[in-house]
């Protein structure tokens, strides 16, 4: 009976959200965010989608609570009480009616007809579930491979369309996570660069527009909180 | 909080982590290299992989890590995942054959394409994880 079960996750998952919206302790806050993306892991597995669940396992529940621990530890570790607003929610609940109109017209979980089950991927799924059966049973020869239907013979159909049918794609996906690697690089380690190496080539985009800084003063004065190399040198610990 | 100790110094920590470590790695190098046969991949296995070292770098300290992956390797790593993707797709055009046409690698090719591909994917992904982190970490220091 696998309908209660997700009926309970998602229980877990809207409560959980509560609960995030909620908190004024930011660390309870990162870690019910590391909760939220397990329990959704978890639907996706009920779901069958394990190759998502697995991503929002690691990413989700892994990654991001350790981005967001990290952030805490630049911040303090709770909110500022703050009047409830009406624009805000009004704007939520327009998002909300808007994502159950839209809802309206898709096709009830599970069913076959859905146009997802139809078209492409039917057709890929006989091609994929042919060729690895030629390819692990070679006793049991049905039909012998023609040109027509070439096939990645993968056993995982996943990593055969993200890989091959949709290699573009990837392909620009790891683009993208490289870019975006690339972006956070730019942001939060440029002038650690400049302490480390001085006079090394980044040194030229320290903000002089008000002051020029002497040669040997590295850090612009202007930014507060901002130590100077020797705090970076003798100050070791990672989490305070 | 009230009295600061250090994460390396709780040796619960310290010992689970130590053991811990190598497991993680090679589930993530198992994830990498069965993604053709059950679920995973180079993303999942990119992340899980430097997991692993950040787990090592939350507990021993930003300096452990890098020693033994230095910001510029790691840096370099990135743009090395990404080259080996494109590159295999350059592969094709030696035989007059499609941008990431696996069927070059000859008859089992798109396991050999797929293969490196998702190398460069893992490669790309760890990485780059990895270098968020550092960024992240980095201002950790800094904000004492």
């Amino acid at each position: 009976m696998p309908f209660p079960t997700e009926v309970f996750l998602f229980l877990v998952l809207i409560a959980t959200g509560f609960m995030v919206a909620r908190a004024t302790n930011l660390f309870a806050a990162a870690m019910l965010t590391g909760v939220f993306s397990l329990t959704s892991a978890c639907l996706f597995t009920v779901m069958d989608a394990v190759d998502v669940a697995f991503t929002e396992a690691a990413v989700g529940g892994g990654f991001s609570t350790v981005l967001f621990l990290g952030a805490l530890a630049l911040t303090s570790r709770t909110e500022k009480k703050q009047p409830a607003k009406l624009y805000p929610f009004i704007i939520v609940l327009l998002t909300g009616i808007a994502l159950i109109i839209g809802m309206i017209n898709l096709k009830p979980y599970g069913d076959h007809n859905a146009p997802i089950h139809n078209h492409v991927t039917e057709k890929i799924k006989q091609k994929e579930w042919a060729a690895v059966k030629r390819s692990t049973r070679p006793d049991r020869q049905t039909a012998t491979a023609t040109p027509h239907d070439k096939a990645v013979g993968l056993p995982n159909i996943v990593t055969s369309i993200l890989g091959s049918y949709r290699g573009y794609d990837t392909l620009g996906e790891t683009g993208v996570i490289f870019t975006a690697g690339v972006g956070v690089m730019l942001l939060l380690m440029g002038r650690r660069r400049d302490d480390e190496e001085p006079g090394g080539a980044g040194s030229s985009e320290a903000p002089s527009h008000d002051q020029e800084p002497a040669p040997d003063e590295l850090e612009p004065s202007g930014i507060a909180n901002e130590p100077t190399a020797a705090d970076v040198q003798t100050d070791e610990e990672p989490l305070s | 909080m009230k009295k600061p100790m250090r994460m390396r110094e709780i040796v619960v920590l310290r010992v689970v982590s130590r053991v811990l470590m190598p497991y993680i790695m090679l589930f993530g190098l198992y994830v990498q290299f069965h993604g053709d046969f059950g679920p995973g991949g180079g993303f999942q296995a990119g992340v899980i992989f430097s997991a692993a070292l950040i787990l090592y770098g939350i507990i021993f300290g930003l300096d452990a890590v890098q020693r033994v992956f230095t910001p510029f390797a790691v840096e370099l790593c990135m743009a090395l995942g990404l080259l080996l993707y494109a590159g295999t797709g350059l592969v094709s055009f030696y035989k007059n054959m499609n941008y990431l046409d696996y069927d070059v690698f000859g008859s089992h090719g798109q396991h050999y394409g797929i293969l490196l591909i998702e190398g460069g994917v893992g490669i790309t992904v760890a990485s780059t994880v990895l270098m968020i982190f550092y960024a992240f970490a980095g201002r950790w220091r800094v904000s004492q």
